[in-house]
């Protein structure tokens, strides 16, 4: 059986490999649709046609066949963008899988990120935000997508709040009945000691 | 496959990743120092009202203000 499986696993990515490219490989849809706009110009010679959301988007840039010298970054949080495609050297970002550095032509990953310190190097400039979770997406072409819920600059957390919550959750993990309880203990835990980690060292 | 990997912690207590996320972001905004905390909850706030409906006619509505703790 498990020999079958393999086989079936082999066979799979040949014919994948040819059917599906990754999204970054594949030309730009066209922003306008060709059809539609003569047959609104038929019957409203007037007005412009409306524009579509896909007129206003820019089109990925493709994978370059050299690895390009500047990694381009898009931080995104629900309220604000922090960065928008903006050019740095590198970017080091605190995945489940640990601390993980982006450099251009990183492989194309999708990385859920924990509690941490994200931080951007820019030349001999690092600017490092605490991040309470999110997720990553790198792009094949040396982009970077990062969204996270919350991010802030270091310098506006308080340390002694850290350490109360920190103190308080641990003796909620103690005093937890159940499952929820003991999970959500855990999770400020986690959250406390990533502040406190970033905050001190 | 891993289809039976080691789940996160609070999946296993039955928690949705939405729920684990919010609650790490509330934890870190409550961490805040004092002029960007009161931004920030504030920011959260949310104000809504919901009515339930029975036999296709609305109830009356109640009206809720969740601090983003909820």
């Amino acid at each position: 059986m498990l020999r079958r499986a393999s086989m079936l696993l082999a066979r799979q990515p040949i014919l994948a490999a040819r059917a599906r490219p990754f999204s970054t490989d594949l030309p730009a849809a066209p922003s306008a649709d060709a059809t539609f706009t003569e047959a609104w110009t038929k019957v409203i010679p007037n007005m412009d046609p409306p524009k579509t959301p896909l007129s206003f988007m820019q089109p990925r840039p493709p994978t370059p066949s050299s690895i390009p010298s500047k990694l381009t970054v898009n931080f995104v949080l629900p309220y604000a963008s922090e960065l928008a495609t903006k050019e740095v050297d590198m970017v080091i970002v605190p995945a489940t899988t640990g601390q993980m550095g982006v450099l251009p032509g990183h492989v194309a990953t999708i990385a859920e990120l924990k509690p941490g310190v994200l931080s951007v190097h820019e030349g001999s400039e690092v600017t490092k935000y605490f991040v309470s979770s999110g997720f990553v997406f790198i792009h094949a072409n040396s982009f970077a997508d990062i969204i996270a819920v919350e991010a802030v600059p270091l310098d506006r957390l308080d340390v002694n709040l850290v350490q109360k919550g920190l103190a308080e959750f641990t003796s909620k993990l103690s005093s937890a009945t159940t499952d929820l309880e003991k999970a959500e203990a855990q999770i400020g835990i986690d959250v406390h000691s990533a502040l406190n980690s970033a905050l001190t060292g | 496959m891993a289809s039976n990997a080691a789940v996160p912690f609070w999946r296993a207590a039955g928690m949705t990743y939405i729920t684990y996320s919010n609650i790490c972001a509330n934890l870190v905004r409550n961490c805040l120092k004092e002029p960007y905390k009161t931004d920030a909850l504030s920011r959260e706030k949310v104000h809504f009202s919901i009515s339930k409906w029975t036999d296709g006619k609305p109830e009356k509505p109640t009206l809720r203000t969740d601090s983003p703790e909820e």
